[in-house]
C-alpha cells in the first residue's frame, strides 16, 4: 500500500503542475498585470506611472517565463511563473493584492468553514441515508412513491430558495436565529444552526434519490434474503447489511469531499455572512484579487487529489477484497 | 439452541427503540422547547454577543460594511468604503462644517484656516491680488492646535529610556503576539507639525502607492523629485525595510515650529485647501512607519494599512474585516464640540439640540460584515442596525411617492418610527461622446446637432424612474447640486434639452444661433425668468407653474437630426442608415435591460445602436486609445468646487494622448480659456458669470449628455439623533447620538420569538412519521406470502 500511495503522490505532481500552468496562463496571459493594476487602482487619477509603480510594488513587473536581463539560473527563477505560481508547491501563497498574508487568512478562515461544513456533512449524511433506507424499506408502496415525489420536488427547487426561505422563516418571521453573521467561540452555535439546516434540507432531494438507488440495487441481492431468513429484523438488515455493502459507492462520493470541507461553501457562506474560505474565494473573484484566486484553485486541486487518495484507502477499510498494490 | 422464531419475533409489538433516531428527535425537540422558553426573556436572534447585545449596548452604534476595506493608510486609501473608517480615525487639518450648506471648510486640528502667501520665481512675496500668471509658488501656512494627542497605539509605547518600546522587536516577542490587540503596551504622544510634513512626504513613498501622487507631484514643489529619489533608494533595500524618508531633500513642505508648517504649491492653486480636508493630508507619526517596517510584521498583517493610528475621535479597537470592525472612543481626543450654528431649518429639525456638547457622543461603533442586501435590510427592520440605505429590493417596502411626487415613507416604516433623509450627491453620471470620433465628435455644426438631438431623445427622466426608482435628478449641465456655480430650478435648466413648462414656451427655430439665443436668454439668479416665456399672448402662467420645465419633444430632436444631415436616421448623402456604437463594461441581466432601453431611445430617432460590451480592462483600453464612440461615465466630487467638474472638459486633460480625466477628449479653445480664468477665481458673482459661460458652452457643444445626479436615500431609526446627510465629509460619527434605552425596547418588541411553529412542526413531523411507523408495524405483523 505504501508503494501505491507514493505512486499516487508522484502522479499528483504533474496534475498540479498542469493546474498551475493552466491557471497561470488564465491569470497572466489573458489578464495582463496592466489589467490587474488598472482594476486595483480604480478610475480616478490613474496614470501610466501609477500602473508601473503598482506592478513593481506587487512584483508583477517581471517577465512571464524567461528573464533576459537576469543571468544564470535567475533567468528562469526571476520570473512571474516561479514567483507567483511555482511557489505554491511550497504552500507559499504570498500576499493578496491588499497586502494581507494569504496563508494566515486561510488558517483563520478554515475554521468557520469547517464549523458549517462538518455538521452539514454529518447531519446531511445521516438524514439522506436514513431517509433513503426508509424509502427502500417501503419500496413499492405509496409511502415510497410519496417520498420519491417529495425528493423530486425538493431537488427541483433552486438552492437559493432554501437560503432565502430559511432566512425569511427562521430569521425574519419567527426570530429564532440571527439572519446572518458569525461570532467565534461558543456564541457561534446560533449562527450555525440555520445554515446547517438549510444546507441539509437543500440537498435532501438529490442525495436521497442517489442513495435510494444504491440501496435498491443491494436489497435485491441474495445476502439480504439470507439475512432475513436468519431472522434478522428489517432495520438490522438495512442498517447493517445493506448499508455496509453499499459503502463502496457511498465512499466514492463522500470521502473525496472530506478534505474539501475546509474550502467551505460559496453560496451558504456568502448569504449567511460566514467568514470562511468560500466567501474568501467569492470576495477575491469579485475584487479580482488573482493572488487569492490562484491560491484557492491550487489548494482546491491539492485537496481534491488528497480526497481521491483517501477514497482509495477507505475502500480497503470497508471491503477486505480491495488491496492497494 | 433453538432457531430464531421468526413469527414470534414478527408478532412482537415494535418499540420506539426500533427507531433510535426518534428517541433522540424527541429529546432534541424537548431541548428546543426549553431553549425557546428561555429565549422569551430577550431577543434570541440578536447577531451580537450577549455581552454587547442591543439592550446592554450602552451608547454603541451598530452599522455594517459590505466590502472589506482594502487600505486604511490615509496616504493610500481613496475609496468611499474605506473613508467611512478613515474619516473617523484620522484628522486632516481641515473639515467641512457638519450642518452648513453649501459645504464650508473649517478648521479641524488647526487654529484657523490656512493662510496663503504668493511668491514669484525669485521667492519674493507678492500681493494677494496679483495676477495668477505671476505667481510661481503659493505657500500655505498651517498652524495646528497644541495638545492634540494620538490614539493609544503600540508604535507610540516608550520604554524607560524614552525609546520606542517595540522598535526593534525581538522575534521571540513577536512570536507571542498573534493579534494586534495582544501588544501589552500602548502609548500616545502629542501631535506636532512634523507629523503633517511627514505625511506629505509619505505621498511620494514608493511602497505607499498613493493614488494622488501623480496629481500632487504636479502641484507640490519638489514632490516629483522626492518620489524619484525615494524610488531609487527603495530599489536597493529589502521589500519591507524601513526607508527613512525624512532624510531626503524636499522643499515642498517644512516645519516652521512645533505647531506650524508650510506647504509650497506650484503657481496659484486655490483648490488646494480642499485637499487639506482629505485623509491624504492627515498626520501619521514616523514611529508608526518604523514600527510596521520590521521583519515579521507584514506576515501577521500588522501594517499601517490595517492598524491605523490617528488623532481622530475614534480608534480601531478591533479589525477583523472578515467579520467585524470595532471603533472605540479615543481616550485622548481633544476638545471638540457640537456646532452651534446650522443651516436653514436645522434648528427646527432638532439638529442643534446638542449644540455645544462635547464630542464624540457615542462610545463605540460596531461595523459588521454584511455582504447581501436582504439580510442587511431585515436586520435593520429588526433594530440590529441603526441605519440603512434603500436598495432596489426594499424600495417599495420603504418608500412611496406622495401626491407631490416626492419620496415619502410607507405606513409600515412610519409605524416603526423610521426616518428618511434624502440628499443629492455631488456626482454626475453622463453619457459621453468621443470628440475625436468622425461621426459624433468634433465641433462642426453637423456633429453638434447630432449630439444635441441625441441629448433630447435619450430620456433620462424615464431612466431615473425605471432604473433608479426616482433616486436621481436629471442633469442640466456638468455641475451637480451643492457645488458653487450650480443653478437651481428654471435658472439652471439646460435649454438644449428642456423647455419651460408654462403656457407656450418659446423654442428656437433651430440651429446653434437660436439655441445660443435661448441659452443667453435663460435667467440668471439675479434676473427673473419672465422674459423666457413671455409671448404677449393670453397665457399668463404663474411663477410657480413656470418654475417647472420639461424635456423638449422628440420632433425637436428629429429636426436637429435632419439639420445634422441625418433625416429619418439616414445619412442624407449616402442614404445609409445611421449606426452608432456604444461601448460599455457593464454586464449581467440588469445591464442588459439598460442596454435594451438605450437601443430603444436611439431607435426613436431611427438610429441603430450597436452595443459593444467588453470587460472593464478592454473598455479602459478603448478609452485610453480613443477607439470608443459613445460611452457611460461618472464623476464624484473630490471637493465642492466647480473646478473639480469642469476640469473634466478641459482640453489639456484629454484622455487620449494626455492620460487625463477628460474622457470625451473635448477640446474647445474658448472653454479652455474660460476654465483657466475660472479655476483661480474666488467664489463670487464674477466667478459665477464665468461658470455660466462655461456651462453654456458645455450644453451647446454637448460633449456629454448630462444624465443624472444620483440621490442618496437614507433610513434611520428614531433612536438615532444628529444624522444630517453630509456627502463631502466622513467624520460624521462624532456628531451622532444614540438613545440606547429606546433601541433596547424596540429590539425586544420586534424580536419576540414566535413559538407556534414549534408544536406545528412537531405535528407535521408526527404526521409524516406516523404512516411510516404504522407501515412498519403492519410489515412486521404480516405473515409471509408464498
Amino acid at each position: 500500500m505504501l508503494n501505491y500511495l507514493i505512486r499516487r503522490i508522484l502522479y499528483a505532481i504533474p496534475i498540479l503542475l498542469g493546474v498551475n500552468l493552466l491557471t497561470f496562463a488564465l491569470f497572466f496571459m489573458v489578464n495582463t498585470p496592466d489589467d490587474m493594476a488598472r482594476i486595483h487602482l480604480g478610475v480616478k487619477h490613474v496614470t501610466a506611472d501609477s500602473i508601473s509603480r503598482w506592478k513593481i510594488e506587487h512584483g508583477y513587473d517581471k517577465p512571464l517565463f524567461f528573464n533576459e536581463k537576469a543571468v544564470g539560473a535567475a533567468r528562469a527563477a526571476d520570473t512571474l511563473f516561479v514567483e507567483k505560481s511555482l511557489k505554491l508547491f511550497a504552500l507559499d501563497f504570498g500576499a493578496a493584492d491588499d497586502g494581507r498574508d494569504i496563508a494566515r487568512e486561510i488558517k483563520t478562515r478554515m475554521w468557520p468553514s469547517l464549523a458549517i461544513a462538518l455538521p452539514t456533512f454529518l447531519v446531511g449524511l445521516l438524514a439522506y441515508i436514513s431517509f433513503a433506507l426508509l424509502l427502500v424499506f417501503f419500496r413499492g408502496t405509496r409511502l415510497d412513491t410519496a417520498g420519491v415525489v417529495l425528493c423530486v420536488a425538493l431537488m427541483s427547487i433552486s438552492g437559493l430558495f432554501y437560503v432565502i426561505g430559511g432566512q425569511y422563516l427562521m430569521g425574519k418571521l419567527w426570530h429564532w436565529f440571527p439572519i446572518s453573521g458569525y461570532q467565534p467561540g461558543l456564541d457561534a452555535w446560533k449562527f450555525l444552526v440555520m445554515p446547517v439546516l438549510v444546507s441539509a434540507v437543500a440537498s435532501i432531494g438529490d442525495s436521497t434519490r442517489f442513495y435510494r438507488s444504491l440501496f435498491f440495487e443491494e436489497i435485491a441481492k441474495d445476502y439480504v434474503r439470507t439475512a432475513r431468513a436468519k431472522g434478522l429484523s428489517e432495520l438490522r438488515v438495512l442498517f447493517r447489511h445493506v448499508l455496509g455493502n453499499a459503502m463502496i459507492p457511498i465512499l466514492t462520493g463522500v470521502v473525496v469531499v472530506i478534505p474539501r470541507l475546509f474550502m467551505g461553501s460559496l453560496i451558504i457562506e456568502s448569504f449567511f455572512g460566514i467568514p470562511g474560505l468560500g466567501s474568501y474565494t467569492i470576495d477575491a473573484i469579485q475584487a479580482q484579487d488573482f493572488a487569492i484566486v490562484r491560491s484557492m484553485v491550487f489548494l482546491g486541486s491539492l485537496l481534491y487529489i488528497l480526497g481521491l487518495v483517501l477514497t482509495d484507502i477507505s475502500y480497503t477499510l470497508v471491503d477486505p477484497r480491495v488491496r492497494l498494490e | 439452541m433453538s432457531p430464531p422464531d421468526v413469527l414470534t419475533q414478527q408478532s412482537r409489538p415494535p418499540r420506539l427503540e426500533h427507531f433510535p433516531a426518534a428517541g433522540y428527535l424527541g429529546r432534541a425537540l424537548s431541548l428546543c422547547c426549553v431553549f425557546f422558553i428561555a429565549a422569551c426573556s430577550g431577543p434570541v436572534n440578536s447577531p451580537y454577543p450577549a455581552s454587547e447585545g442591543g439592550k446592554r449596548g450602552a451608547s454603541s452604534a451598530y452599522s455594517a460594511f459590505g466590502e472589506r476595506p482594502k487600505h486604511l493608510d490615509p496616504a493610500r486609501s481613496y475609496s468611499e468604503n474605506e473613508y467611512v473608517f478613515l474619516g473617523n480615525i484620522y484628522e486632516a487639518p481641515l473639515q467641512y462644517h457638519y450642518l452648513k450648506r453649501p459645504y464650508q471648510l473649517e478648521p479641524q486640528t488647526t487654529t484657523a484656516m490656512p493662510t496663503v502667501r504668493y511668491l514669484d520665481a525669485q521667492g519674493r512675496g507678492l500681493p494677494a491680488n496679483v495676477a495668477a500668471a505671476k505667481i510661481a509658488v503659493s505657500e500655505y501656512e498651517i498652524h495646528i492646535k497644541p495638545g492634540i494627542r494620538y490614539q493609544p497605539h503600540p508604535a507610540l509605547a516608550r520604554d524607560a529610556a524614552g525609546k520606542q518600546r517595540y522598535v526593534p522587536i525581538k522575534p521571540e516577542e513577536l512570536e507571542r503576539i498573534a493579534r494586534f490587540e495582544d501588544f501589552p503596551e500602548k502609548g500616545s504622544r502629542e501631535l506636532t507639525a512634523a507629523d503633517y510634513v511627514y505625511q506629505v512626504r509619505r505621498l511620494a513613498h514608493p511602497r505607499v502607492q498613493s493614488p494622488i501622487l501623480g496629481l500632487m507631484a504636479d502641484a507640490i514643489v519638489g514632490l516629483k523629485d522626492l518620489a524619484r529619489d525615494l524610488g531609487k533608494a527603495a530599489k536597493n533595500q529589502p521589500k519591507d525595510a524601513y526607508l527613512d524618508i525624512a532624510k531626503f531633500d524636499f522643499p515642498g513642505a517644512y516645519v516652521v515650529d512645533r505647531y506650524t508648517y508650510r506647504i509650497r504649491v506650484k503657481g496659484k492653486y486655490p483648490q488646494f485647501v480642499y485637499w487639506l480636508a482629505m485623509p491624504f493630508f492627515a498626520p501619521v507619526p514616523e514611529e508608526a512607519e518604523r514600527f510596521y517596517r520590521q521583519p515579521g510584521m507584514a506576515e501577521r498583517n500588522f501594517t499601517l494599512d490595517w492598524q491605523p493610528v490617528g488623532t481622530g475621535a475614534y480608534y480601531l479597537a478591533e479589525n477583523d474585516p472578515n467579520r467585524v470592525m470595532r471603533l472605540r472612543k479615543n481616550p485622548y481626543y481633544h476638545d471638540d464640540f457640537y456646532p452651534s450654528e446650522g443651516d436653514h431649518g436645522d434648528r427646527e429639525a432638532g439638529m442643534l439640540d446638542d449644540a455645544g456638547k462635547r464630542l464624540p457622543m457615542v462610545e463605540s461603533v460596531i461595523y459588521s460584515l454584511e455582504k447581501e442586501d436582504v439580510p442587511y435590510w431585515n436586520k435593520f427592520l429588526q433594530g440590529y442596525y441603526d441605519a440603512s440605505g434603500v436598495s432596489s429590493d426594499s424600495f417599495d417596502q420603504a418608500i412611496r411617492m406622495n401626491a407631490k411626487g416626492e419620496p415619502d415613507l410607507t405606513d409600515d416604516m412610519r409605524q416603526r418610527g423610521i426616518l428618511l433623509s434624502t440628499a443629492a450627491r455631488p456626482s454626475l453620471n453622463y453619457m459621453g461622446f468621443n470628440m475625436l470620433d468622425p461621426v459624433v465628435g468634433g465641433l462642426s455644426e453637423r456633429a453638434r446637432k447630432l449630439r444635441q438631438a441625441l441629448s433630447i431623445a435619450i430620456d433620462y427622466d424615464e431612466f431615473i424612474s425605471i432604473f433608479l426608482n426616482g433616486r436621481g435628478l436629471p442633469g442640466q449641465g456638468p455641475l451637480p447640486p451643492g457645488i458653487f456655480g450650480y443653478r437651481d430650478g428654471l435658472a439652471g435648466m439646460n435649454p438644449v434639452v428642456y423647455r419651460a413648462d408654462c403656457g407656450n414656451p418659446p423654442f428656437p427655430k433651430g440651429g446653434r444661433g437660436d439655441l445660443a439665443t435661448s441659452a443667453e436668454a435663460q435667467p440668471s439668479l439675479k434676473s427673473p425668468p419672465a422674459p423666457l416665456w413671455k409671448r404677449g399672448e393670453s397665457v399668463s402662467p404663474s411663477p410657480a407653474d413656470c418654475a417647472r420645465f420639461k424635456r423638449r419633444p422628440l420632433d425637436d430632436a428629429k429636426k436637429l437630426l435632419a439639420e445634422a444631415g441625418y433625416p429619418n436616421g439616414r445619412d442624407a448623402a449616402t442614404g445609409q442608415p445611421l449606426t452608432l456604437y456604444f461601448d460599455t463594461a457593464a454586464s449581467g441581466p440588469e445591464a442588459k435591460s439598460r442596454m435594451d432601453w438605450f437601443r430603444k431611445q436611439f431607435a426613436k430617432l431611427d438610429i441603430q445602436l450597436v452595443i459593444r460590451a467588453s470587460d472593464y480592462n478592454r473598455f479602459q483600453d478603448k478609452m485610453s486609445k480613443g477607439s470608443e464612440q459613445i460611452f457611460e461615465w461618472g464623476w464624484n466630487a473630490d471637493y465642492p468646487d466647480p473646478e473639480n467638474f469642469l476640469f473634466l472638459l478641459y482640453g489639456p486633460n484629454k484622455k487620449v494622448g494626455g492620460g487625463g480625466e477628460n474622457a470625451a477628449n473635448y477640446h474647445n479653445p474658448e472653454f479652455d480659456r474660460l476654465f483657466e480664468r475660472m479655476k483661480d477665481m474666488d467664489n463670487g458673482p464674477e466667478r459665477q458669470a464665468v461658470i455660466d459661460a462655461l456651462v453654456k458652452l458645455a450644453r451647446e457643444d454637448a460633449p456629454w449628455i448630462y444624465a443624472f445626479h444620483p440621490k442618496s436615500f437614507g433610513l434611520r431609526h428614531g433612536w438615532v439623533k444628529n444624522a444630517k446627510p453630509n456627502l463631502m465629509t466622513h467624520n460624521l460619527l462624532k456628531y451622532r447620538r444614540i438613545d440606547p434605552a429606546a433601541r433596547a425596547a424596540y429590539q425586544a418588541k420586534w424580536n419576540r420569538p414566535v413559538l407556534w411553529p414549534v408544536p406545528a412542526t412537531l405535528a407535521v413531523l408526527v404526521a409524516l412519521i406516523w404512516p411510516a411507523v404504522a407501515g412498519y408495524r403492519r410489515r412486521l405483523k404480516a405473515t409471509a406470502h408464498a
